[in-house]
């Protein structure tokens, strides 16, 4: 019986615990508060086992615990100084971290002894039923159909509490033209979904409740039916055909613009790198250089290709600013590693992607001073943020977007710096020393 | 060890049972499918507590990203330094948690553990098509385990590029410090797992075409088996595809080869690598991930089907609907993996296409839901932990499965790819479900595994507590994701339109510590009760399936003598006319003579004629007379 010399032993170990908290006081400290919850389920292991104690014990009535406790407190003069005497081994660590800890452990253990306590008041029940002659098997049965109503009943309006909470919370009007389209399609797949969701509940936890199982009763032997198989194949086949060409008009229209629309779109270039965007815009000609990573120098930090004499009046957005409802053609790219060009307002995303191009275009409808108004928030803004895990700082890659009226559009972008600055331009003249006249003369133009 | 078993040879009967065991052969280097499914059983448990205990620590961040806990820098060193831990960190908690739990847990924990135990058992065969080969896939998966939790141990801590492993992110280790050596480690460690799970793959599908036994064909199979099998076929497809994204991967990171990187500054840095693309990784990964949705999914439902069924004392609803249902998902779930990467870069016109493969394998899924709930109906219900917990996985698998109509919709999925709201989908669809319907698994064959009964009382405490849990935990997610707030977040403190959600995080980190520290009714249920439980009786949840026919007492080769002869499909409960509300599949149609119906007898003639002349020489008295 080495496992009952175990539990007598770990009995031991944890009233001696309990005196030497006692000892070192002040249990109710602030600042571990919830650590120690955590690294509770470390410790299961050796509470799981102290659960069994629990169980016997209780049966064996509290004058026996007495006895382990006189015999426990012996154990714990010595079991106090080697605890301490661990806690100053480790510089910078307050002993008063381990003394919480052990404190949520042992308000675990405790918790454990109360389930086990109301274990055996159940055991004990349950014998007293079986004594009177009264059904000892199916009263258990009868209280899971019984929760099962309950998990029913306040399941659905916890749905519902957090659809009016929650949702207000988290639905903003779209500040696009295809936002309003998806906000559109997004309410209708909710309100099927919610549908089957609250339906469906209805028929499982409410056959379970009536159809449990009772003296007497034999289940009804139902072991198929063709025609109600074919409904139940047929009518999610249909909603779901309605859902998929809803979607699939929507995706094409934003995904598959025309090539005339794009050109007429405002370009604006995206790049991400750990952990910050840069944005440029294309300049008068409306048209972006190409780049090039392995002209990438500290000077000319997004490897922009001079030579191409569209980048040369492309310029530098030091937030993206884009005017109402005009359409812009946002070309996302990374210098790195994956990033995700994402603005939630906008129901706008993208994945920008090292070596390759993505492309979205749309259309904003709300400025930033009408949401505000809207929502009587004076203070907000709409952000474009990294959707894409990349890194430390992924949590914090973010750039402002303001989108505005035509006239300050065009007030803000002409105060924008070029990326063709006058460092580059002498490093670029260098390097190009053959450069024909007319460069010249467009250089010059671009001042 | 040994000298006990030849002192009693009585216990091994069959041409099996006369070897040596000694302890190694026993319970270590076992090629018993009853102790591998144990081993991966308890294995798949322990990644389990681990894994949940990361997910533990992370919740605390995102809880109280402000407040310090001396605690977790006593034992996380510097990657707590100051009590909070650092965003690496947290990223390496985030992957790791999502790897054991899909990979280590849901798949090789959940099919491992009921493939072995139940292919064999349900099917009336002795063993494993090669129990060798079963033990390999257990000895590659357990070294799998330790090389991941090795990473720990990493001086630049463990793999941290999410579990999907994108690169570049995890192909540069100046990207991020987790893709260096706890990169490798993780590679290493999936492509032990996958030849694990390979050779386990093989192992059933070979055993479920091969080994069944008189009787049994494939239309008389319990649904497990037919879940297990489909399942097997599922990752022995898709797996290999995985090595391929894994290799290159390593090829990439550490033989300068360039198939998935291209045009690279990091860090200033520019890297030499040309030509490559992250979206091909994307496909490879995804080639896989998609059906490993299903390789976890459909086991649980398997095993759900069999619970529900047993308990309702009701034949499952539509036996054949529900195959097919999964013969349909098995197929499709390989050609909706785009559905992935929508958003990634993709090129658009693909994107439609997949959303319309997606939404169809929506179609089976709500077949499978609804006959669930026809089975319910009129039944005879028995609340075991077991039903209780095959209950709550319908409910999560319809309330994750309507959130998968969003996601699905590559429209709806642009404002939705990488939130929140993904987390809360697949956390409900594919997490709890599957574990719910593991651990349903775990408290219905608990006799069958150890010859003893759980505690039922705890059983019931770990149910609600679990159930009532998940939900808390993973349903205000949904609208996180609506607002916006993408996956992976260290900290919600510098959005300000995140900052109202700090108090859902609160509620959330609650609700999941409160759901694991339940998980100790489970464990502390689960372990004393292999020593201390009530003895098993033989077939204690009056169950049709062969397993049930074997002893308490496991015996090498299964049953002694004689493999049995399956006459009937394993769902014959409550049949009317039958002064039991079960019959096994071992009777015999010409024993139940006053149950059988004319559909029994699939178009046997003299069967049917024997039957009729039965029925009329037994017609009820009062029949005749009014003739």
């Amino acid at each position: 019986m080495s496992f009952i010399d175990n539990i007598k032993f770990k009995t031991v170990f944890i009233l001696a615990f309990m005196v030497s908290i006692g000892l070192s006081g002040s249990m109710f400290a602030q600042e571990a508060d919830s650590a120690a919850q955590a690294v509770d389920t470390t410790a299961t292991v050796g509470d799981t086992d102290t659960a069994v104690t629990a169980d016997m014990d209780t049966a064996a009535a509290a004058t026996g615990t007495d006895t382990t406790d006189t015999a426990a407190s012996a154990g714990s003069v010595g079991a106090t100084p080697t605890a301490t005497s661990d806690a100053a081994g480790k510089p910078g660590i307050n002993p008063q971290v381990y003394t919480n800890f052990f404190y949520y452990v042992l308000l675990f253990f405790l918790l454990c002894i109360l389930v086990a306590v109301i274990g055996k008041i159940l055991q004990v029940y349950e014998l007293t039923r079986k004594m009177n002659g009264k059904d000892s098997t199916h009263y258990l049965n009868n209280i899971q159909a019984g929760l099962f109503i309950v998990a029913l009943v306040t399941g659905l309006y916890g749905v519902y509490w957090s659809y009016v909470h929650h949702g207000a919370q988290s639905m903003r009007e779209a500040a696009t033209q295809h936002g309003v389209n998806l906000d559109i399609m997004f309410m209708v797949t909710t309100v099927i979904c919610t549908i089957v969701l609250v339906l469906t509940h209805i028929a499982l936890f409410g056959f379970a409740f009536r159809y449990r199982a009772r003296e007497n009763r034999k289940a009804y032997f139902y072991p198929h039916n063709n025609t109600i198989e074919k409904v139940w194949t047929i009518v999610p086949a249909i909603v779901l055909t309605i859902l998929v060409l809803f979607g699939f008009f929507n995706w094409r229209a934003i995904t598959n613009i025309p090539e005339e629309e794009q050109k007429n779109a405002i370009q604006i270039e995206v790049i991400g790198e750990q952990f910050m965007w840069t944005v440029r815009y294309a300049g008068r000609d409306g048209a972006i250089g190409e780049r090039n990573y392995k002209l990438t120098t500290p000077l000319n930090g997004l490897g922009i290709d001079f030579n191409d004499k569209k980048s040369w009046d492309d310029q530098m957005g030091s937030e993206i600013v884009i005017p109402v409802n005009k359409p812009v053609r946002f070309q996302i790219t990374s210098k790195d590693i994956l990033h995700s060009f994402y603005i939630p307002d906008f129901r706008v995303q993208i994945n920008a992607v090292p070596g390759m191009k993505t492309y979205f275009q749309f259309t904003p409808t709300i400025t930033t001073e009408e949401m505000r108004d809207k929502l009587d928030d004076y203070s907000y803004n709409y952000v474009m943020l990294c959707a894409k895990i990349c890194g430390a700082n992924h949590f914090n890659m973010q750039k402002l977007v303001r989108v505005v009226t035509e006239e300050e559009y065009k007030e803000w972008l002409n105060e924008q710096p070029y990326f063709f600055t006058e460092d580059l331009r002498k490093e670029f003249q260098v390097t190009q020393v053959n450069e024909d006249t007319a460069d010249a003369k467009l250089l010059a133009a671009t001042n | 060890m040994s000298s006990i078993t030849s002192a009693h040879p009585a216990d091994h009967h069959g041409e099996h049972g006369h070897h040596h065991e000694s302890f190694l052969s026993k319970y270590v280097f076992s090629q018993d499918h009853k102790m591998i499914a144990k081993q991966f059983l308890i294995t798949g448990i322990v990644m389990a507590v681990f894994a949940m205990f990361l997910s533990i620590l992370f919740r605390l961040q995102l809880a109280w990203p402000d407040k310090e806990f001396p605690i977790l820098e006593v034992f996380l060193g510097k990657w707590a330094e100051g009590g909070r831990i650092s965003p690496d960190f947290f990223l390496a908690l985030v992957t790791i948690h999502g790897t054991i739990m899909v990979f280590f847990v849901l798949t090789a924990g959940l099919s491992g553990t009921f493939a072995n135990l139940l292919i064999p058992y349900q099917l009336g065969a002795r063993d494993m098509a090669s129990p060798f080969m079963n033990m390999l896939s257990y000895w590659f998966f357990f070294t799998a385990c330790i090389v991941m939790i090795s990473s720990f141990f990493v001086e630049s801590g463990p793999a941290s590029a999410g579990w999907t492993v994108y690169p570049p992110l995890s192909a540069v280790p100046t990207a991020i410090s987790g893709s260096a050596m706890g990169m490798t480690l993780w590679l290493i460690s999936m492509t032990l797992f996958i030849a694990s799970q390979v050779l386990g793959g093989i192992n059933y599908i070979s055993t479920v075409l091969n080994m069944r036994a008189k009787g049994m064909d494939l239309w008389k199979m319990p649904l497990t088996i037919w879940a297990l099998f489909l399942t097997a076929i599922v990752g022995l497809l898709s797996f290999p595809v995985l090595v391929s994204a894994v290799v290159l991967l390593i090829f990439d990171r550490s033989f300068g080869t360039s198939f998935y990187l291209s045009d690279l500054v990091v860090q200033g840095q520019i890297l030499p690598n040309e030509g490559g693309s992250p979206i091909l990784f994307q496909h490879l990964f995804w080639f896989l991930g998609h059906p490993e949705v299903y390789i976890v999914l459909m086991p649980a439902l398997g095993l759900t089907s069999e619970v529900i069924s047993t308990n309702s004392r009701k034949p499952i609803f539509g036996y054949h609907a529900m195959v097919y249902s999964l013969i349909g998902i098995t197929i499709l779930s390989f050609i909706v993996w785009g559905h992935h990467m929508f958003v990634t870069g993709m090129n658009p016109f693909l994107g439609g296409v997949f959303m319309i493969t997606t939404l169809i394998i929506a179609v089976p899924s709500a077949v499978k839901s609804f006959n669930y709930l026809a089975t319910l109906w009129r039944g005879n219900i028995r609340f075991t932990p077991a039903m209780l917990f095959a209950i709550g996985m319908v409910s999560f698998f319809i309330s994750g499965g309507l959130t998968g109509l969003y996601l699905g919709n590559s429209a709806l999925d642009i404002a939705l790819h990488d939130t929140y709201f993904v987390v809360a989908h697949f956390h409900l669809v594919m997490g709890s479900a599957s574990i719910f319907g593991m651990l349903c698994g775990v408290y219905h064959w608990f006799p069958k595994l150890f010859g003893r009964m759980m505690n039922e009382k705890l059983g019931y405490l770990h149910f609600w507590l679990t159930f009532a849990g998940a939900y808390l935990v993973f349903f205000p997610m949904h609208f996180m994701g609506i607002d916006g707030v993408p996956r992976r977040y260290y900290a919600f403190t510098e959005f300000p339109f995140m900052e109202k959600w700090i108090s859902v995080n609160v509620f959330i980190t609650w609700a999941a510590i409160i759901a694991a520290l339940g998980q100790v009714a489970f464990l502390w249920n689960f372990f004393s009760s292999i020593r201390f439980g009530k003895r098993a009786t033989q077939n204690p949840w009056g169950s049709n399936t062969l397993e049930w026919t074997t002893g308490v007492k496991h015996i090498h080769g299964n049953w002694p003598g004689e493999l049995p002869t399956v006459y009937r499909w394993p769902y014959d409960y409550s049949k009317p006319g039958h002064h039991e509300d079960f019959i096994p599949q071992t009777v015999p149609f010409s024993e139940t003579m006053s149950s059988n119906l004319p559909h029994d007898f699939e178009g046997n003639v003299e069967a049917e004629r024997i039957q009729r002349e039965w029925e009329l020489a037994n017609r009820p008295q009062a029949e005749k007379e009014a003739e």
